[in-house]
C-alpha cells in the first residue's frame, strides 16, 4: 500500500538497469541526498559534527570497503585497523610532503597506496579460508601497527611518534586542522561517501561483483565456471583496501588530527568495523550504513540518556551501556540473523502488503 | 658451555612455558569450537569474569555493590569473610555451570543451524555484555588473586645450573619462574583428563560423536543442548584455569581479557579443531617468538612478539591451510 | 544518583532530544575525562575520585570559589580518544574553563581544538612535553613536571646514590611502546651523552601481560638500574617479573604513572623498595584531609565509591583539582570578576604561582613543589620527587626532597620540538612580555 513496485514501467534498458529501478526508491534517495546536502549542512554544529555525523560517514566508508571484501567476496578479515593506519599514514606523509596539494587528491591517492598494501596482504588468502584467512589479516594488523611505531621516518621523526595533521584547504576552505568549519568537513566527507557508495553499488552490481558473489558462494564452483579466482579476490582486496585507506585517511586528518597508531587503529578498530557489517548485514550496501549508524549512534545516544538524561554515575552508565550494546547485538541476531539490512527488506514487505496480511 | 649457548636453551625452556600459558586460554576455543562450531570470542572475557567471581567470592565482596550503593544510597562493601581458595574455586566453578546454562538458554538455542560467521558475531555480543556485567557486578579496580601457587624464581634450577657456563664467565644460572612450570602442570593435568573424559565417559563420547557429526548424533538420541550446556561449563572451567594463572601474574583486571589475543595464533597454527593441536600450536608459538625477539629483535628494534606469533602461524598455514592438526578441509562442489 | 527508579520512565521520553546537551548556568564548570571503565580503569577511577572530590570540597566548605560554585562535569573516555572527541565537544558548549584530559592520545587530539576554541588544557605530567613553550601553545599547560623532567630526575636520582659519577653503569628503559612509553628516550640519549653511562632500550609492546623476554634479558645484561615508562597491566607484571629474577627493586625506578598501590601490590612483599617518580606528595597527614573526610566523605558525596581516599592517584588527582582552584582564584583576581570565561582562565593560569603560603592556607603544606608559571614557560621549572614503597607498611613514602631537572638539556629538546610543530602548522610564536 505505502510501497509498490506495481506500476512502475520501464520502456528502456537503461530505465531498467538503473541504480534505483523504483520510482519510490529513487525519489527517497534523492529526498535524502537532498537533506544530506543542502539542509544538514546548515544546522550543523560541532558537537553534531565531530561526535556523530563525522565519525559516522567515515566509518561508514571503511565498512563498505569491508563490506566489499566480506560480505560480498567471503573473505574475512580483522586487518582493517592496520589497513586504515596505511591511508592515515600515506595521507600524513603526503599532506607534510605537498603542502600544496588538494585535500581530495591526497586522500584518493592513500586510498591507492592502501590498495597497493592490501594486494600484498591479500595473497594468503588464495590458500587460506574462513576463519583461517581472519586470524591470518590479524598477522598484517599488529605488524603495520608495529611498523608505524617503530619506523621513524613514517612519523617525520618527531619526538613523540605521534602524527598530526596540519591545516590543508580545499577550494579556499579548510578541511582540515582545528579551524575547520564543521559544514566544511562533513560536506566533505558527505562527497566522498556518496561516491565511493554509488561505485560500491554499481561495482556489486555489475560482472566484477557477481564474480565475487560467485567466489563467496563456492570458490571451487565458480573456479569451474571460469572465475578466476586469482584475479577475483585480489580485486577484492584491491578495492576494499582503497576503500578502508580513504576512511583510514579521513579518519586521521579530518575526523581526529591526530592520531597515535597502536591506540586509534588497533584491533579494536578492526573489530568494530567487522560489528558494524556483520550487524548492518553482510553482502549489502545499505547494511553498512545501517550498522556504522548502529555502532556510532547507539553508544552516544545510550550514554546522553543515562547521563545527561537521567544523571547516573558515568561508571555504571558505561558498564550499562556495555551491557545493553552486548544485549541488543545478541536479540537483533536471534530476532534477525542477516542483519539490520533484512530487517529493512522484512518491512518493505510488510509496507508493500499492509493492510492485506496475503 | 658457552653463555650464549646456555643463554639459548633458557630462552627456549621459557619460550615452552609462555607457551603453555598461551595453550590454557586456546584450549578453551577449542573445546566449544568442536562442539558447536562456534569461534567463542567471549573466551578471553570468560577468564576475566571467572577470575573476578574468585577473588570476589573468596574475599566476600557483594556483588553489584556500587550500583545497589548508587541506588539505594547505602554504603555496603563486603561480607568481611575469607574463604578457602579451593572452595572458592568451587563456587566459581558452580557459577560458570550456571553461566553455561543460561548462555544456551537465552542465545545458542535460537541461534540453532545459522552460519558460523552469525554464530561469531553472537559470542561478541556475549563479550560486550559480560564485560559490562562483569565490572558491574565486582567492580573495575585491580584484585589481588591469591590461591597459594608459588612465583618466581627457581633458586634449586639457578644452583644447579650455575656451573654450567665456563670458568670466569658471567653466568648466573638458568632462570626458570615456578609459577610457569606449575602452569605446565594444570595444563597437563588438565588436557589429560580432558582426553580421558572424552575417551572414557559416556558423555564424551556423546561430545566426541557431536563434534563428527551434529545430525547424526541428534539421530541416535544425544541430546545437543544438554552437550552444549556441558562443553559450555568445561570451557567455563578451562577460562578459570586460565584466569588463575594469569591473574596471578598481573592481578585481576580488564586487561586479563586480552590474553585471548595471545591464543589466536595459537590456535590457527594448532587447528581449532584439536586439543594437542592447541598445546603444541602454543609451545611452537612460545619458542618462536621468544626466540625470535632473542635473535633478530635487537636488531629491528624489539617488541616484535605480537606480530610475529601471527606471522610464524601464516607461515604455517601456507603449507597446511588447515592448521597442524586440524581436520583436513575436503571441497566439494 | 538515587534518581534511578524514578527515572526509566524518562528513557522512554528520550530519543534523539537527548543528543543535545543541557543548556549552561552560570558556574565553574570543570569537565572531567575521566576513564572509570576498560583496561586502565584501575588507574582512572582514583585520579577522577580526587578531582571530583576536591571540587566538591570547595563548594561545600568554602561555597564554591569567589562565591562560584564548581561544578565537575564527568565523562567517560575509556581512555578511548574517539570517545574524547566525543566527551570534549558535548562539555565545551556548557562553558567549561579548563579541560584535564588525562591520556596522552587525548591531548594531542585536544591540543589544537582546544586552542581554537579559546579553552585551556592542564595536561599534568603527561600530553605533549614541548607544550611546556608558551609562545608555541598558547593554551596548554604541563606544570609542574613532564616527562623529560620526570627522565631526568631519575637519572638525577641514580647520580645522587653513585656520588654524581655512573661513568661507564648501565641503565635500562623498560617503556610501553607507544608515543608515551618513548618520550624520555631522546632526554635519556642525551643524558647518557652527558654523563657517561649506558642506555639499554627494552620496548614492551601493548598491553604487556607477557615481559619474559625483555626479563629475561635484563637478567643477562644486569643493568645497575632500570628506569621504567609503564602504563595498565605492564606495571604490575613488570614488577611482578623484576621480583622473580630478584632485580634489586631499590634499583628499579618507574615513572609517575607507574608508582600507584595498585602496581606494586599484586606483588606482595617482593614489590618492597620499588622506587617512583612523583611530583606531589603521598599519604593522608594533610589537614585538607580531614576537612574532606568532614565535608564530603562523611558527608556522603564522595565521588565514586569513596574508597580511593589518600591512595597516590587519588591524590594526584586531589592536586589536580587543587592547582585548577588556585588558578582560578587568580583569574578572578586579575580580571576582578567571580564569573569567569575559559580565556581569562587561561590567564589566571599562565600567571599562576604556587607558594608555600597558598598551599598552607589549602590544608596542604609542601604537597607539592613551589613554583611560578610565565607566558613563554607553561611547564613551570620542572621539580620532582622520588617515592619508595614500603610492603609491610603498605605504603608509599617521599625519600627525597622536590628537587630540579637538568633543564640545560631539557629546554634545548623543548624547543627544538615545539618549533618543529610551530614549522609544520604554520604557527607564529608569540611574543612574551
Amino acid at each position: 500500500m505505502f510501497y509498490r513496485q506495481a506500476g512502475d514501467f520501464k520502456t528502456t534498458y537503461r530505465g531498467d538497469i538503473q541504480t534505483f529501478p523504483l520510482r519510490q526508491d529513487r525519489i527517497a534517495y534523492y529526498l535524502m541526498l537532498a537533506f544530506a546536502f543542502l539542509v544538514v549542512p546548515f544546522v550543523i554544529n560541532d558537537y553534531w559534527a565531530s561526535a556523530v555525523l563525522i565519525p559516522f560517514l567515515i566509518l561508514a566508508i571503511a565498512s563498505l570497503g569491508l563490506n566489499i571484501l566480506t560480505g560480498y567476496c567471503g573473505l574475512v578479515s580483522l586487518g582493517t585497523g592496520g589497513f586504515m593506519a596505511v591511508g592515515a599514514y600515506a595521507c600524513y606523509k603526503l599532506m607534510t610532503a605537498f603542502p600544496d596539494l588538494n585535500m581530495m587528491i591526497v586522500v584518493l591517492l592513500a586510498g591507492f597506496i592502501t590498495a597497493a598494501v592490501g594486494l600484498l596482504f591479500g595473497i594468503p588468502s588464495l590458500r587460506i579460508k574462513g576463519f583461517y584467512l581472519a586470524v591470518a589479516t590479524l598477522a598484517a594488523q599488529f605488524f603495520l601497527v608495529w611498523l608505524f611505531n617503530k619506523v621513524p621516518w613514517f612519523y617525520n621523526y618527531s619526538a613523540s611518534g605521534q602524527i598530526n595533521a596540519p591545516e590543508r584547504t580545499m577550494l579556499g576552505f579548510e578541511v582540515t586542522g582545528a579551524n575547520a568549519e564543521p559544514a566544511v568537513s562533513y560536506l566533505f566527507c558527505l562527497t566522498i561517501l556518496t561516491v565511493l557508495a554509488l561505485i560500491a553499488r554499481n561495482l556489486t552490481r555489475g560482472r566484477i561483483g557477481r564474480s565475487w558473489m560467485a567466489i563467496r558462494d563456492m570458490d571451487i564452483a565458480a573456479e569451474i565456471i571460469g572465475v578466476n579466482p586469482l584475479k577475483t579476490k585480489l580485486s577484492a582486496f584491491a578495492v576494499s583496501s582503497f576503500y578502508i585507506g580513504v576512511a583510514g585517511a579521513l579518519f586521521f586528518s579530518v575526523y581526529l588530527g591526530a592520531v597515535e597508531v597502536g591506540e586509534v587503529f588497533g584491533i579494536n578498530q578492526s573489530f568494530l568495523i567487522l560489528f558494524m557489517i556483520i550487524i548492518g548485514g553482510l553482502g549489502s550496501i545499505f547494511g553498512s550504513f545501517a550498522g556504522a549508524a548502529f555502532m556510532v549512534l547507539m553508544p552516544v545516544l545510550l550514554k546522553n540518556i543515562m547521563v545527561g538524561g537521567l544523571g547516573w554515575p558515568t561508571d555504571i552508565a558505561a558498564h550499562i551501556e556495555f551491557m545493553v550494546v552486548g544485549g541488543l547485538i545478541v536479540i537483533f541476531l536471534i530476532v534477525e540473523p542477516h542483519g539490520l539490512a533484512q530487517l529493512w527488506r522484512v518491512a518493505k514487505e510488510k509496507l508493500l502488503l499492509w493492510p492485506f496480511p496475503h | 658451555m658457552s653463555p650464549q649457548f646456555l643463554y639459548t636453551i633458557e630462552v627456549m625452556l621459557n619460550g615452552l612455558m609462555a607457551g603453555v600459558m598461551y595453550s590454557l586460554v586456546a584450549l578453551g576455543f577449542v573445546l566449544i569450537f568442536k562442539a558447536s562450531g562456534i569461534f567463542n570470542y567471549a573466551q578471553g572475557v570468560m577468564a576475566l569474569f571467572a577470575a573476578m567471581t574468585l577473588v570476589g567470592i573468596q574475599n566476600g565482596q557483594v556483588p553489584f555493590a556500587h550500583l545497589v550503593n548508587a541506588v539505594f544510597g547505602t554504603n555496603i562493601h563486603g561480607f568481611g569473610w575469607n574463604l578457602p581458595a579451593l572452595f572458592a574455586i568451587i563456587l566459581t566453578l558452580g557459577v560458570m555451570i550456571l553461566f553455561a546454562i543460561l548462555v544456551e538458554r537465552l542465545i545458542l538455542k535460537h541461534l540453532v543451524n545459522q552460519e558460523p560467521i552469525i554464530l561469531f558475531m553472537a559470542t561478541i555480543g556475549l563479550a560486550f555484555f559480560m564485560e559490562g556485567f562483569g565490572d558491574l557486578m565486582w567492580g573495575s579496580d585491580i584484585k589481588v588473586l591469591d590461591v597459594g601457587i608459588p612465583s618466581g624464581g627457581s633458586l634449586w634450577l639457578e644452583d644447579k645450573t650455575i656451573g654450567w657456563a665456563a670458568e670466569g664467565s658471567n653466568y648466573y644460572g638458568m632462570y626458570i619462574d615456578k609459577l610457569d612450570i606449575v602452569a605446565t602442570l594444570v595444563a597437563l593435568l588438565l588436557v589429560i583428563t580432558l582426553t580421558l573424559f572424552s575417551q572414557y565417559t559416556k558423555t564424551g563420547r556423546a561430545l566426541r560423536a557431536v563434534a563428527d557429526d551434529h545430525q547424526a548424533a541428534l539421530s541416535v538420541g544425544i541430546s545437543l543442548r544438554r552437550i552444549w550446556v556441558i562443553v559450555w561449563a568445561i570451557s567455563g572451567f578451562v577460562a578459570l584455569v586460565a584466569g588463575i594463572m594469569w591473574g596471578a601474574k598481573s592481578g585481576v583486571q580488564f586487561s586479563l581479557s586480552l590474553i585471548a589475543l595471545k591464543a589466536l595464533p595459537v590456535l590457527i597454527l594448532g587447528g581449532f579443531t584439536s586439543i594437542p593441536g592447541a598445546i603444541i600450536g602454543g609451545l611452537i608459538i612460545g619458542v618462536g617468538e621468544k626466540l625470535f625477539e632473542f635473535t633478530i629483535g635487537p636488531l629491528i628494534g624489539g617488541a616484535t612478539e605480537n606480530w610475529f606469533a601471527y606471522v610464524l602461524a601464516l607461515l604455517f598455514l601456507v603449507f597446511r591451510p588447515q592448521g597442524l592438526f586440524g581436520e583436513k578441509i575436503i571441497e566439494r562442489v | 544518583m538515587k534518581k534511578l527508579k524514578a527515572t526509566l520512565l524518562a528513557i522512554a521520553v528520550g530519543g534523539a532530544g537527548v543528543l543535545m546537551s543541557a543548556p549552561a548556568t552560570a558556574d565553574l564548570v570543570f569537565p572531567s575525562l575521566s576513564y572509570r571503565t576498560g583496561p586502565y580503569a584501575v588507574n582512572g577511577i582514583p585520579y577522577a575520585d580526587g578531582y571530583a572530590d576536591y571540587m566538591t570540597l570547595v563548594n561545600e566548605r568554602d561555597g564554591g570559589v569567589g562565591g562560584v560554585k564548581a561544578r565537575i562535569l564527568e565523562c567517560e573516555t575509556g581512555y578511548n580518544t574517539q570517545k574524547g572527541v566525543e566527551c570534549y565537544e558535548s562539555t565545551k558548549g556548557e562553558g567549561a574553563l579548563v579541560y584535564h584530559p588525562l591520556s596522552t592520545g587525548i591531548t594531542y587530539q585536544l591540543i589544537p581544538k582546544a586552542t581554537a576554541d579559546g579553552i585551556p588544557i592542564h595536561s599534568m605530567g603527561y600530553g605533549r612535553t614541548s607544550a611546556a613553550n608558551g609562545t608555541v601553545f598558547s593554551h596548554i599547560f604541563n606544570y609542574p613536571a613532564n616527562y623529560w623532567n620526570g627522565a631526568s630526575h631519575a637519572v638525577n636520582h641514580i647520580l645522587s646514590e653513585n656520588d654524581g659519577d655512573i661513568k661507564g653503569k648501565k641503565i635500562a628503559l623498560v617503556y610501553h611502546n607507544s608515543a608515551y612509553g618513548k618520550e624520555p628516550i631522546r632526554t635519556l640519549e642525551e643524558l647518557s651523552a652527558k654523563h657517561g653511562y649506558d642506555l639499554t632500550l627494552i620496548p614492551v609492546d601493548h598491553p604487556g601481560q607477557e615481559q619474559k623476554s625483555q626479563w629475561l634479558q635484563i637478567r643477562r645484561e644486569r643493568p645497575d638500574y632500570v628506569v621504567m615508562w609503564g602504563w595498565g597491566v605492564m606495571n604490575q607484571v613488570a614488577i611482578q617479573e623484576a621480583a622473580n629474577i630478584r632485580f634489586p627493586m631499590e634499583n628499579f625506578i618507574g615513572v609517575w604513572w607507574s608508582g600507584s598501590e595498585n602496581d606494586v601490590i599484586p606483588a606482595g612483599a617482593k614489590a618492597n623498595g620499588y622506587k617512583a617518580l612523583t611530583f606531589h606528595q603521598v599519604g593522608t597527614e594533610y589537614a585538607v584531609f580531614e576537612d574532606l573526610k568532614k565535608y564530603v566523605v562523611d558527608a556522603g558525596k564522595a565521588a565514586g565509591n569513596g574508597d580511593q581516599v589518600g591512595t597516590v592517584l587519588y591524590n594526584r588527582g586531589l592536586y589536580a583539582g587543587f592547582l585548577t582552584v588556585e588558578a582560578v582564584k587568580k583569574a578572578q583576581e586579575i580580571h576582578g570578576t567571580a564569573d569567569i570565561t575559559s580565556e581569562m582562565m587561561r590567564d589566571g593560569m599562565e600567571a599562576l604561582e604556587i607558594t608555600s603560603d597558598i598551599m598552607a592556607s589549602a590544608g596542604m603544606s609542601a604537597f607539592g613543589p613551589e613554583f611560578n608559571v610565565s607566558c613563554d614557560n607553561h611547564g613551570g621549572p620542572g621539580l620532582g620527587a622520588v617515592q619508595q614503597w614500603d610492603a609491610n607498611a603498605g605504603t608509599w613514602k617521599l625519600i627525597s626532597e622536590f628537587e630540579p631537572s637538568d633543564m640545560d638539556v631539557i629546554s634545548a629538546l623543548i624547543t627544538e620540538d615545539s618549533d618543529a610543530f610551530a614549522g609544520e602548522n604554520n604557527i607564529e610564536a608569540r611574543k612574551c612580555g
